[in-house]
This record gives structure tokens, C-alpha cells and sequence, in this order.
């Protein structure tokens, strides 16, 4: 083992150690909300998530994007069975440590080399995509700054991470053909032999110091790529699958019962309740929750798990309705804001006290309530999204709080619920008039 | 094209109950359906229909309340449950089995929201009721004045998406020798009127332009000879579209149940 390895183990402990911690906090933020029980029907849940998260199924209704993800996705994901290689590799300075494998791994090299050849055209059409296209849902307000250069970002990298694999395949290839000891004649090289020209009449030493330096910049970018993860929308590659899992099962016009609320109505609706009933044990120890959501913690942990796990893609916002006829709206929006208050959140509780407060809130600081009030619920947006994120259950909490907690509905629509309350329909008709049609002509 | 008018058989349930009979199915009839002098239409066109048929239903008449939808929509969550725990008591008073109802909004709450209150129904929309008595054969339909006519059908969003019924309604307009025409965002991706939500009850937010407006014009798009839907607010929304681009001389919204009571001419 040599000073090059020891210096490569460093930077693998040193690159898991760091995401590693990066993940705890994100937990610990998710676990921030409140509680809510997804452990029902895990055979459904599993298919579900094998369904849309592992097979992609929502992804198909815009073809061109499905396919071009589809490159990235597998690319990612069957490549890294290589990063494997490489990291033993790295650390016990073996060079292709799996070429006894023989035909099967001359097989592998050269799916890899095909796969990360279309992650790299894929990569390159989306930024041509954003950049130059520039697709509506990606140059909308909420993607000014940091949401478009993260964007950029990801796809930057991974062309030059799949840049520096092919090059760095098309090295090996001339090492293996000079005899250069150390460099087995393994692997095949489908896309790279195109640009074995490339090291043409160069030495022996120089292309095995490019290929070296390939080789470093290769794996030290994955390992950097992994930890700018926590930090970017690119999160989705680890979360889309239990956000999957633990999404809705029910049918999507079902919105949740509030519990807290059927207790209290079950008792104004009990002629036996007694209302000076002392409450029962145990009952005064917890204070008492907000109804409906202010901030990000009166929300459940999936709805923040939904945050962590959004890519910005923003076919929910392309579907909605008030996002395409001009209103404030964004359901993309309100995940995005959900996430960057999550963790500004998070680092006031890591920088100051466990219950110091910032005298921030998700309402009004980050979500308007001309936004929240221009939903319709037609649940265009969760249709749309490709991993069952749930816009509409954060717009009906932040409702909820702003109804129950500050009163502050719409004019008209607190005209609406008097009406309800007194007549029971939300106009002006007395009850005793609702079967009047039937002799009216 | 205006249904003839006869006169109406409604029982209640109360009066039901007193003559010892249950009936098959009760109307959920809804506010809209009630109180709406467009939707009012739909009510009786669907219950001419019933009539026609001697099918067995009854109604909760003054006893019916609001189902809640709307207050729970728009986040005032007590006021929803005390609507439907109200509801449901009286539901349960009369052995409630069954509801079919021309709502929507309704037909998803109480299909899906009730149970966990204590309201377990089953629960079907007025487009699935006819398909049913069509395919067993105790409603007879053919085209009528509708034959050869191209309708689009508006997919309401607590039909379709929320509750995915996306056939019912698009076989009952075949059952019309109609010509069929998709907008371009349909079924699952169908576009919003703008009604959801309570914002029937409210202006809508600052934009550059209704909701309604952007889905009448993709529904005229079309070409359509009638603009076919299942729901009392996306009608209301869609009449009001059709208006606004002066096209109610040439272009009519009709619900299903109005267009099936045409067409056996009832």
C-alpha cells in the first residue's frame, strides 16, 4: 500500500464522514414535523414505490424528459456498481481488480462506457433544455439564483464526470496496447476507442499521468458529488423512493380528518358529554397543538420529507391551474420555500438553543396567503408529480392555521361558512326551501 | 334544448320511513342542486329520469345539510366535521345504504371523508348510475336530437382525478351515437374550471386571466356542438366561459343527466 492509497482512504473517510453527518441533520430536520402513520398496507407501498419511484411510471407523460432521465437514472445507478472497482482500487492499488471476471467483465466495462455516453448526451440536452430552450417551467420566478445554478450545477457534473470516465477508459486503452505494466489487457472500449486518437503519439509516461489524473478527478468528484447532495435539489436520487413509499394510498380528492378536531366535535355533539369533565390523565401534559400549520414544524414529517425530495422540475406548476392563468401560485413554490425554511430552521436550532425562536414562520416570511388562497384543489399537481409529493396537504394545513388559528379567510368565503352554519349551504337558502324544485317549472 | 316538463315523484326518506318503506338508493341532492337555478335543471332532469324508470330512490329533503366540502377546502375543519357528523347522523337514522348523488364535491366527501367520521356509504355519482342501468339493460338510449353531434366532456376534478371515474361519463355520451372530441388536457390531466376548492364562493386571486375562461376556450377549441359535463360548479363555470366568449348561441353546456332525459325524451 502506498502514500497514493493512504491518501485515497483519507478522502473516502473524510467524503463518508461528511455525508454521513450531512444525512443526520437532514433526519433530524425531517423528524422536526409532525407525526403521522404510514405503516398501513406495506404490500401496496412496496408496489407503489417499484412502480413510480423505481419504474418511473409518472415520468412517461412528457416522453423526451422520460427518456433522457431514464439514460441519467440507470446511467447513475448501474455505473456505480464501477465506482465500486475503483474505490478497491484506489485503496489496495490494484488496477481493475474484478478483470478476472474475463468475458462478463469485458461486458460490464462496455455497457458502462454505452450508458455513461448517454448520460452525457442526456446531460448536455438538458442544459441545452434550460439554458437555451429554456423551457417555461424552468426559467419561471421562483427558479432566479441559487434553484437555476444548482440545476446547472448538477448537470455540469456530471458531464465531466462522465467525461473523465470515457477519457479516462481511452487512456487505459493505449496503456494496455503500449504494454504499460500494471494496465491489464481487460475491458471493452465501444464508445472511448473513438478517442484512443486522441493520445496519439504521445509518451508512454504522459498518458499514464493523464490517465492517473482522470482517474483522481474521477472518483474525488464522485466523492464531492456525494456531498454536495444534502445541499441541492439532486437530494431527489435518494428520497424519491421513501417519499414513494410513505406517499398516499387513498383517493386523491380524500383530505385528512383532523383528529384533534373529531375529538372536540364528537363532544359538542354528545347530549351525554360533560363539558366540565376534568380532561383525562395525561391528557394537560403535552401543550397543546396549532391547528393546521404556521410554520414548518406544525407540518408532518412526509410533508417535509416531500420538500427534501423535490427536484424542482416543475410539472406540478405547468399543470396547475392558477400557476397558468397568472396567479402567485406555485406548487413547485411551496415546496421549495418548505425546504430552504426547513433548514434555516434547522440551523437556528443548531446555532442557538433547542426552543430559541427566529421569529420567522413559513406564512407570510416564505408563503404568501394570495398564494395559498388561489389553490383550487384539483390535485393537477400531485397528479403531475413524478414521486406523489403532496403540495395540496401543505396549502390545506397553512388554510387550516389561517382559518382556525387567525380567523383570516376571504371575506366572501367567512360569508360562505356563516351561511353554512346558519342555513347549511353556503348561500343565502333557508333549509326548509331545498325541495322547492321539485314542483317549480 | 329544454327537457318537457312533467310532474316530479319525490319521496323523502321520512316520508319513506313512515309508509315502512326503504328505498333503494337515496339522492344526495347537494346545495347546487338545490338551491342553483342552473343546477336545479340537473336535479330534475335526473330525476325525471328515475321517475321514467321507476327506480326506487328517495331524498333527504329539508333533513339534507351541506356536506362540508367547501368549508373544508377552504380550512375550517370544525365546520366541516360538524356538517358531516350531522349528516351522517341522519343517514344512519334511516339505515342509509346507498347514495348516488350529481355532485361531485359530495360524492367525494361522503365517499371518502364520512367513513373515517362514521359514515360508511356506498357511494356512486349520477354519470355511474346511468352506465349501470344502461348495461342492465333497464335504460334504453339512443341518440335522439344528440346523434351525429360533437360533444367534449369537461372532466370535473373530484370525478376524475380525485376519484378517477373517467369512463362513466364518456360511454354514456357513446350511448348517444355523439361523436366524442378530447380537449387536448383530458381524463387525468384535465384542467381545472376554477370552481374547486371554495373559490366558487370567492373572486379569484390577481392573474392574467380566469380559470374558466382558459378552459372554455380550450373546450371551444374543439369545435364542439355541446360541451358535455358532471358537475353543477363546473357547469356554472363553463356557461359562464361560454358566455363571456359569446358563443351561447352555437355552443351549449349540458350535464349528462340533461342530455340522457333528451334523448329518451322524458
Amino acid at each position: 500500500m502506498g502514500i497514493s492509497n493512504l491518501i485515497f482512504a483519507l478522502f473516502l473517510g473524510a467524503a463518508t464522514f461528511l455525508f454521513g453527518k450531512n444525512l443526520l441533520i437532514i433526519r433530524r430536520n425531517i423528524l422536526l414535523g409532525r407525526d403521522i402513520d404510514r405503516t398501513d398496507n406495506p404490500s401496496k407501498r412496496w408496489k407503489t414505490m417499484a412502480r413510480v419511484a423505481l419504474g418511473q411510471s409518472k415520468m412517461v407523460v412528457r416522453p423526451v424528459a422520460a427518456i433522457l432521465h431514464f439514460f441519467v437514472y440507470v446511467g447513475f445507478v448501474i455505473i456505480n456498481i464501477e465506482v465500486l472497482e475503483i474505490v478497491i482500487d484506489g485503496l489496495f492499488g490494484t488496477h481493475r481488480i474484478f478483470a478476472f471476471l474475463g468475458g462478463f467483465y469485458d461486458f460490464l466495462i462496455g455497457f458502462f462506457e454505452i450508458l455513461a455516453f448517454l448520460v452525457l448526451v442526456s446531460c448536455i440536452i438538458f442544459l441545452i433544455r434550460r439554458n437555451i430552450v429554456q423551457i417555461k417551467r424552468f426559467v419561471m420566478k421562483e427558479m432566479d439564483g441559487w434553484p437555476k445554478t444548482d440545476a446547472n450545477l448538477i448537470l455540469v457534473f456530471e458531464v465531466l464526470l462522465m467525461s473523465a470516465f470515457l477519457l479516462m477508459q481511452a487512456a487505459d486503452l493505449n496503456l494496455q496496447n503500449l504494454g504499460a505494466e500494471h494496465y491489464v489487457k481487460a475491458g471493452s472500449f465501444p464508445i472511448s476507442s473513438h478517442f484512443a486518437f486522441l493520445f496519439e503519439g504521445m509518451s508512454l509516461e504522459t498518458i499514464h499521468l493523464i490517465e492517473r489524473g482522470l482517474w483522481w478527478f474521477h472518483i474525488l468528484g464522485i466523492l464531492g458529488f456525494m456531498n454536495y447532495l444534502p445541499y441541492s435539489k439532486h437530494f431527489h436520487i435518494l428520497l424519491a423512493f421513501p417519499n414513494v413509499y410513505y406517499s398516499k394510498l387513498d383517493a386523491k380528492g380524500s383530505l385528512t380528518n383532523m383528529a384533534s378536531v373529531k375529538a372536540e366535535v364528537q363532544m359538542m355533539m354528545d347530549p351525554n358529554a360533560d363539558p366540565f369533565a376534568a380532561p383525562p390523565e395525561g391528557a394537560d401534559e403535552e401543550e397543546p397543538q396549532r391547528f393546521g400549520a404556521k410554520d414548518v414544524n406544525d407540518l408532518n414529517w412526509l410533508q417535509l420529507m416531500n420538500a427534501y425530495s423535490c427536484t424542482e422540475c416543475g410539472r406540478c406548476t405547468s399543470e396547475c391551474p392558477a400557476s397558468q392563468t397568472g396567479k402567485l401560485l406555485s406548487p413547485r413554490k411551496i415546496m421549495m420555500d418548505t425546504r430552504d425554511r426547513l433548514e434555516e430552521y434547522g440551523k437556528n436550532l443548531d446555532e442557538n438553543s433547542a426552543d430559541s425562536e427566529d421569529g420567522k414562520f413559513l406564512l407570510d416570511d416564505y408563503i404568501t396567503r394570495e398564494e395559498l388562497w388561489a389553490c383550487t384543489s384539483c390535485n393537477a399537481c400531485t397528479q403531475a408529480c413524478p414521486i406523489n409529493i403532496d403540495p395540496l396537504a401543505i396549502i390545506l394545513d397553512m388554510r387550516r392555521y389561517l382559518v382556525m388559528e387567525e380567523s383570516a379567510a376571504p371575506t366572501e368565503l367567512n360569508m360562505m361558512f356563516s351561511n353554512v352554519e346558519n342555513n347549511g349551504a353556503p348561500w343565502q337558502f333557508p333549509a326548509v326551501d331545498r325541495l322547492n324544485w321539485k314542483d317549480e317549472h | 334544448m329544454e327537457n318537457k316538463s312533467t310532474k316530479l315523484v319525490v319521496p323523502t326518506m321520512a316520508e319513506m320511513m313512515a309508509t315502512g318503506e326503504n328505498p333503494d338508493v337515496l339522492f344526495w341532492v347537494g346545495c347546487a342542486g338545490s338551491f342553483d337555478d342552473r343546477a336545479k335543471k340537473i336535479t330534475k332532469a335526473f330525476v325525471k329520469i328515475l321517475n321514467h324508470l321507476d327506480y326506487k330512490f328517495a331524498v333527504l329533503g329539508a333533513e339534507e345539510s351541506c356536506s362540508g366540502d367547501p368549508a373544508k377546502r377552504a380550512g375550517n375543519e370544525f365546520l366541516f366535521q360538524m356538517q358531516a357528523m350531522a349528516n351522517i347522523e341522519v343517514m344512519n337514522a334511516y339505515d342509509v345504504k346507498r347514495i348516488v348523488t350529481t355532485c361531485p364535491h359530495c360524492f367525494n366527501t361522503i365517499k371518502n371523508e364520512y367513513p373515517e367520521l362514521g359514515g360508511k356509504f356506498e357511494v356512486v355519482h349520477h354519470t355511474q348510475l346511468l352506465q349501470a342501468l344502461i348495461d342492465e339493460e333497464r335504460l334504453t338510449v339512443s341518440g335522439g336530437a344528440f346523434k351525429g353531434k360533437k360533444i367534449t366532456f369537461h372532466d370535473p376534478c373530484y370525478l376524475g382525478r380525485a376519484n378517477e371515474v373517467y369512463e362513466a361519463p364518456r360511454s354514456l355520451i357513446e350511448s348517444l351515437d355523439a361523436e366524442l372530441v378530447e380537449m387536448k388536457r383530458c381524463k387525468s390531466r384535465g384542467f381545472c374550471c376554477g370552481a374547486g376548492g371554495a373559490q366558487m364562493f370567492k373572486e379569484p386571486e390577481k392573474g392574467n386571466k380566469d380559470i374558466n375562461i382558459e378552459r372554455t376556450e380550450e373546450a371551444l377549441e374543439t369545435k364542439p356542438d355541446i360541451i358535455a359535463t358532471g358537475c353543477p360548479f363546473c357547469n356554472t363555470m363553463m356557461t359562464d366561459g361560454v358566455k363571456n366568449k359569446e358563443k351561447e348561441d352555437e355552443v351549449e353546456v349540458m350535464d349528462l343527466a340533461e342530455m340522457i332525459a333528451n334523448a329518451i325524451d322524458i
